[in-house]
């Protein structure tokens, strides 16, 4: 095709790029260091690789399982699935399962090892909520997510986490109840030994998590635009958002509690009221800046002549 | 979508393939010969509007196109937003048919749109069932679709009809995305 309105963001990209190539070198940095301080290195790796790829395999029944989603025929929601029937086609991608969770937190989220795999899920919240064409954005903003392979991507991109998190509890238990017993002369190595692991751990830990949720934020950018583009309607994606985030502030503390753990897969995250966190902790960039790159794409759309 | 393309996030809209919508009417020779469907003279592109001032130019420069062609195409907008432009001729001008609907797809194309067109629809039907064959854009292949009362169809009458005309159209050969065009405009 020879002209388009869609245009990459090479920015977000390269930015994206540069997080996950410094994911990488920690990871190599991490395992070396872990080498030269001679722990059995591959016995926690195969054992983190184990747990990741089990939640990354059963992505799509962890999390419908956790927010009590369950899957919809056409028969069951005609309007769901059509839309999602158009935007698929619209997109050139498979059909992911339809899934509808019974909650009235406004929220969306798709999850599933692959394309092929996957399930987007509505909460009869956002159902509500949002019109036809609002509805319509937060989807496409879902099967971006799907498409880009976002459930592996940042599953893999947080292995790295999780495994220093795993030593570090590992090494503090092994410090606390191993070493009590025996006093040989390799005590004070063995505890030197331990505090380095340890400290080597917490440092990779923390470092790989400001990282992974960098990633996670740009990502996020990237599915908002993917689906905007999409539509062909920034705007609506843009409403709906401040409608979601907006209910949030008013939703009881208890259901959004027992919901944050899977924020990383929400379309906008439920954190309680109050709960201030400054934006380099955060899975999903403000709301603010969503706009902002809404309303960018928007103006993209608008200009006159191709 | 390549891997470096999944990995840095850049989905990219899909631009339609327009090639083999000329196909069409050689299959409804195919269809009328070898069963009982024939062409109702009715066809139709399904878009999505984006929204902005350009595209609402384009919009009126498309009004004007066919507002030139003496009131051929109506338009109707469904229940998703969607935007239908329907065009009837008679039940053996196919061919100018899948003209006239090309030109609709070449003006949103042209302008940079092209990539918010959906499908086009093309009825038939043998008396009392509707048949349509429906182009996807971003596949470049066709496929039956044969509405049989709410929100049901016809797989049988499809498949019989995919069988039919496989040789002179590109069939699209992933059943799950024969997806149903309940509302589509022009159902005989």
């Amino acid at each position: 095709m020879a002209t388009t309105r869609f245009r990459a963001d090479r920015g977000l990209q390269t930015r994206m790029a540069l997080t996950m190539f410094l994911l990488g070198l920690l990871f190599v940095a991490f395992m070396a260091a872990l080498v030269a301080i001679s722990v059995a290195p591959l016995v926690i790796a195969v054992v983190g690789a184990g747990f990741l790829f089990f939640q990354f395999y059963a992505s799509d029944r962890i999390a419908l399982f956790a927010m009590h989603g369950r899957e919809v025929t056409p028969e069951e929601a005609p309007e769901l699935h059509a839309i999602v029937d158009r935007l698929c086609a619209l997109a050139d991608m498979p059909k992911p399962r339809v899934a509808i969770a019974d909650s009235d937190i406004p929220n969306a989220f798709a999850t599933g090892r692959s394309p092929q795999r996957a399930v987007v899920c509505a909460t009869t919240g956002i159902m509500r909520r949002l019109d036809r064409e609002e509805l319509e954005g937060v989807l496409a903003h879902e099967l971006s997510h799907v498409a880009h392979r976002d459930v592996m991507v940042m599953t893999f991109a947080s292995f790295l986490g999780i495994l220093a998190g795993m030593i570090t509890r590992f090494t503090l238990y092994a410090g606390m109840f191993g070493g009590g017993g025996r006093r040989n002369d390799n005590n004070n190595n063995a505890a030197l030994m331990v505090f380095a692991v340890m400290a080597v751990s917490m440092v990779v830990y923390a470092l790989s998590f400001l990282l992974t949720r960098a990633l996670s934020r740009y990502r996020e950018l990237a599915a908002d635009r993917a689906g905007a583009l999409l539509t062909g309607a920034p705007s609506a994606l843009a409403s709906a958002l401040t409608k979601v985030t907006g209910d949030m502030a008013r939703i009881p503390t208890n259901d959004l509690r027992s919901a944050e753990p899977f924020n990383a897969f929400f379309f906008a995250p439920a954190f309680a009221k109050g709960f201030s966190i400054s934006s380099l902790f955060s899975t999903h960039p403000t709301l603010d800046k969503r706009l902002a790159e809404l309303g960018k794409i928007a103006r993209e759309l608008g200009q006159p002549g191709a | 979508m390549g891997l470096l393309d999944a990995l840095l996030g850049r989905s990219k809209p899909v631009p339609p393939d327009l090639d083999q919508l000329f196909g069409l009417p050689s299959a409804a020779v195919t269809l009328s010969a070898s069963t009982s469907f024939r062409p109702t003279g009715a066809g139709t592109v399904a878009f999505k509007k984006a929204e902005g001032g350009a595209f609402q130019g384009l919009g009126d420069q498309v009004q004007q196109l066919l507002a030139l062609d003496g009131g051929k195409f109506s338009q109707q907008t469904d229940s998703y937003g969607f935007t239908w432009l329907v065009r009837r001729t008679g039940p053996d001008e196919l061919s100018d048919l899948v003209a006239d609907l090309h030109a609709v797809n070449s003006t949103l194309a042209d302008a940079g749109f092209g990539s918010l067109l959906l499908c086009t629809v093309v009825w038939f039907t043998d008396g009392h069932q509707p048949l349509g064959l429906v182009y996807l854009y971003k596949r470049g292949a066709w496929y039956p679709f044969a509405p049989s009362g709410e929100q049901k169809r016809d797989n049988t009458v499809e498949l019989e009809v995919r069988a039919a005309v496989a040789d002179d159209l590109k069939i699209e050969d992933d059943l799950s995305r024969w997806f149903p065009v309940w509302d589509a405009p022009g159902r005989p």
